[in-house]
C-alpha cells in the first residue's frame, strides 16, 4: 500500500521539515521578515524531535551560535533575510575558512537598507557570492518551488557535511510565503551524508590535515580529540600559522575544493537548450514564469530553451559555456539589475548577445514579459 | 619550556614564552585558568573554551583544551552556541574589556540573561593593547589612551554591576595581583550552574599604564594592590571612601535555573504532546 506523502506547505516551512528530514538538531536565529516562519516552525518541531532551538540576540549572534554547535557535531542551521544577512557576513566568513558546515537561509526582500521587506528580490545573488571578506569558498542554492525547497534544504545539509563549506539556501520571498505541494521524502530517500570523522587517534589528530581528498576529517568537540579552532590562518594542527606558504596552501585548498567535487552540488536542468537558438536563463521564482514564456513560444515553433540553475554559486560556468556555440541571444529575466546577467556576458565572451529583464520594483514577472522579449530577440 | 605538575595537563607549551608584552597580567590569569581546572580535575577534552580577539583572545594558543578562536566581540555568541548545542561540556569564554565590554556588550547582557551555564572571564586592562592602546568602554573618564589624547571624554561603567543588572547569577571580581582569591573565584565560577562572570583587572604597562603614569608593572601591582577592597569591607566604606576603591570577591550570587535544563523540560513536553497527538 502506497502511503500518500503530498503534502500542502509554505516555502518557509519546507525548508524547515527539509531541514529537520536530513538531520538538522540545532537552530540559532532572530525574527526577520520574510524568513520568521522558518525559526517559528524549528521552534515548534526541533524539541519534539531531541532538537533545540534557540533565538539569540541578534543576526550576529546567531550565526555564532550556529558555527558553535556545529562544533560539537550538530548538523545545525540559521535563517535570515537581507538586512541580517548582512550582519552575518563576518561569521559567516569564519565558518567558510575554518571549514564549519553550517546552513544558513536568506530569504531574499527588496533592499538595500530595511528596503521593502515583503516584496520578493534577488538582489543578494552577489552578496551570497562575495559577501563576506576575502577570498572563499561557499555555495549557494536557489530552489524555484515550494517541493524544490524542500529537496534544496535536506541538499544544503549533504553538501555542507560532505564538503566541510557553509551552503546559502537562498530563496525569495514568493518561494518562502507560498504554498505548494511537497512530496515528503523518508531520511533514506535523501543523499545523507555525515562529516568525515578521524580514524587516527586523538594524540595524532590534525583538524587540517588534507589525506589527499581536500577534505580533513572533523571531531566533534568533546568525543575525545580535542583540538583548536581559528579565524586566523593556520597550518594543519588548527593553530595561526601566518606563514606565506601555509596561507597560500590553505586558501588554495578551499577553492580548489568546489572544483573538484562539483557534481556534489552542480544542480541544474534543461528545457529544448538541444535546439535552442534563444536560451532563457533563469533562477528562483523567475524561472517559473521563464517556463511558461519558453513553452508557449515552442508551441509556437520557435527555438527557445530554458536553462535552470538550483546550484547558483559556483556558477554552472562549463555547462552554460557549452551552449555558446548554437544559442544566439540569452534573455535574463532577473529581480534585481543585472547580477546574474553580468555573469553570463562573461562566460558567453561575446558568442551569444545577452538581454536582461530586470524587476526592481518588488513585484514578479508575468510570463507574458518573457514572451514578449523572446520574440523581440528571435 | 617545562610547565608544573598543575597545569601540563592543560598547557600547549611548545610555544612558550607567551607572546604577552612583559608585564602583562595575561600570563597570570592563564595560569590561575589552568590551576583551576587543576584542583577542579577537569579532563582537557571535556572543556571549550571560546576566545574573541585582542590580546586576551590569544591565550587559547596556549591551551590543550578544545578552543575555539572566534571574531571580536562574539566569543560568548559561539560559547552559547556550544553549549546549547552539548551541555556536558564546560564552556569557558576569555574576553577583554574590547570584546566584553564594548563590541560584544550586546552578547554579554543576554547570556547573563538567557543564564546560558558558561564563565565569561573578562580581562579588562581598560584599553584596546591589541591594536595599540585605544579607549573602550571601561576606560575610566579623563584617563589617557592613544584615542583619548587629552583625556576620555567618555564615562565608562563598570561591568560586574552591567552583569548583576543582566541577571547574571555569579559575579566576581579580582585583579592579578590578588592571585589566591583569582583562582578560588574561577573555580567558583566554573562550578556555578548557569551564567558566570569573573572580571580580572589586569595590567597594561606598556599602554594604559604609560599613558596615565604607570609604565612600570610593578607601579601597576600596587595600583591593584592599593585599589582592591573585599566585597563586604567596601559596603562599609562611606562615597567618599569608595571614590578610588574597588569590590573583589564574590559581588552577587543568585541561583536560578541555566537555558539547558529549562530546555530539557521543554524538550519533554514537545515530545509528550507530540506522542498524544498520534
Amino acid at each position: 500500500m502506497s502511503e500518500n506523502r503530498l503534502r500542502l506547505m509554505q516555502g518557509n516551512e519546507a525548508v524547515a521539515e527539509g531541514a529537520l528530514a536530513a538531520g538538522c538538531r540545532f537552530f540559532a536565529g532572530y525574527p526577520i521578515t520574510p524568513s520568521s516562519e522558518i525559526a517559528e516552525h524549528l521552534a515548534n518541531r526541533l524539541p519534539e524531535v531531541g532538537g533545540r532551538f534557540i533565538q539569540m540576540e541578534d543576526e550576529i549572534a546567531s550565526m555564532a551560535a550556529v558555527v558553535g554547535s556545529s562544533l560539537t557535531g550538530v548538523k545545525s542551521m540559521t535563517a535570515t533575510s537581507g538586512p541580517g544577512f548582512s550582519l552575518k557576513q563576518e561569521n559567516l566568513g569564519f565558518a567558510c575558512l575554518t571549514e564549519t558546515p553550517v546552513v544558513i537561509v536568506n530569504v531574499q526582500r527588496m533592499g538595500p537598507s530595511t528596503g521593502m521587506p515583503t516584496s520578493p528580490s534577488q538582489g543578494d545573488v552577489m552578496q551570497s557570492r562575495w559577501g563576506t571578506h576575502g577570498d572563499h569558498p561557499i555555495v549557494v542554492l536557489s530552489p524555484a518551488s515550494v517541493d524544490e525547497a524542500y529537496r534544496a534544504a535536506a541538499r544544503s545539509f549533504y553538501i555542507s557535511e560532505k564538503l566541510r563549506v557553509p551552503v546559502v539556501l537562498l530563496l525569495d520571498e514568493v518561494i518562502g510565503h507560498m504554498r505548494e505541494g511537497v512530496q515528503v521524502l523518508t531520511p533514506d530517500e535523501f543523499s545523507r551524508a555525515e562529516r568525515k570523522k578521524p580514524t587516527v587517534s586523538p594524540e595524532d589528530y590534525q583538524p587540517y590535515s588534507d589525506d589527499g581528498s581536500g577534505i580533513p576529517p572533523l571531531a566533534n568537540f568533546g568525543e575525545g580529540y580535542r583540538y583548536h579552532v581559528t579565524g586566523l590562518f593556520h597550518d594543519e594542527t588548527g593553530f595561526p600559522n601566518l606563514d606565506p606558504e601555509v596561507a597560500d596552501e590553505l586558501m588554495r585548498r578551499l577553492m580548489d575544493k568546489l572544483d573538484r567535487y562539483r557534481d556534489v552540488y552542480q544542480w541544474t536542468e534543461h528545457t529544448g537548450t538541444e535546439d535552442a537558438r534563444v536560451l532563457v536563463f533563469a533562477h528562483g521564482s523567475p524561472s517559473r514564469a521563464a517556463r511558461s514564456a519558453v513553452r508557449q513560444a515552442r508551441e509556437e515553433g520557435m527555438r527557445v530553451g530554458q536553462f535552470r540553475t538550483v546550484s547558483l554559486w559556483p556558477f554552472p560556468e562549463d555547462e552554460l559555456r557549452r551552449l555558446s556555440d548554437t544559442v544566439e541571444v540569452v534573455v535574463v529575466p532577473e529581480m534585481n539589475l543585472g547580477q546574474i546577467r553580468l555573469e553570463i556576458e562573461r562566460i558567453m565572451g561575446g558568442k551569444a548577445s545577452v538581454v536582461g529583464i530586470h524587476r526592481t520594483d518588488g513585484e514578479l514577472f508575468k510570463p507574458s514579459e518573457i514572451y514578449e522579449k523572446i520574440r523581440e530577440v528571435y | 619550556m617545562r610547565a608544573s605538575a598543575q597545569v601540563s595537563a592543560y598547557l600547549k607549551d611548545d610555544d612558550l614564552p607567551v607572546f604577552w608584552c612583559s608585564g602583562c597580567g595575561n600570563g597570570i590569569i592563564l595560569n590561575s585558568i589552568m590551576r583551576a581546572f587543576n584542583a577542579m580535575q577537569l579532563p582537557p577534552n571535556e572543556i571549550v573554551v571560546v576566545t574573541g580577539i585582542g590580546c586576551w583572545g590569544k591565550a587559547d594558543d596556549y591551551l590543550l583544551t578544545n578552543s575555539l578562536h572566534g571574531t571580536h566581540g562574539r566569543a560568548l555568541a559561539f560559547a552559547t552556541g556550544v553549549k546549547a548545542a552539548n551541555p556536558d561540556l564546560t564552556v569557558l569564554a576569555l574576553m577583554g574589556d574590547g570584546d566584553c565590554a564594548t563590541i560584544g556588550g550586546n552578547h554579554f547582557l543576554h547570556a547573563a540573561r538567557r543564564n546560558i551555564d558558561v564563565t565569561a572571564v573578562v580581562s579588562n586592562n581598560f584599553n584596546y593593547g591589541m591594536t595599540g592602546g585605544q579607549y573602550s568602554a571601561t576606560t575610566p573618564a579623563d584617563s589617557y589612551t592613544s584615542t583619548s589624547v587629552y583625556g576620555n571624554p567618555e564615562g565608562e561603567f563598570d561591568l560586574c554591576e552591567v552583569g548583576v543588572a543582566a541577571r547574571a547569577g555569579f559575579v566576581a571580581r579580582s585583579t592579578v595581583y590578588h592571585v589566591t582569591l583569582l583562582q578560588n573565584l574561577l573555580q567558583k565560577a566554573i562550578s556555578h550552574e548557569g551564567f558566570s562572570m569573573l572580571e580580572v583587572h589586569s595590567s597594561c604597562p606598556v599602554y594604559f599604564g604609560r599613558y596615565n603614569q604607570m609604565n612600570d608593572p610593578v607601579q601597576m601591582m600596587k595600583w591593584w594592590e592599593s585599589r582592591a577592597v573585599p566585597q563586604k569591607r567596601y559596603e562599609q566604606l562611606s562615597e567618599d571612601e569608595r571614590a578610588e576603591k574597588v569590590p573583589v570577591g564574590v559581588l552577587h550570587e543568585e541561583p536560578r535555573p541555566d537555558f539547558s535544563s529549562r530546555y530539557r523540560k521543554i524538550q519533554e513536553v514537545a515530545q509528550r504532546r507530540a506522542r498524544d497527538s498520534k
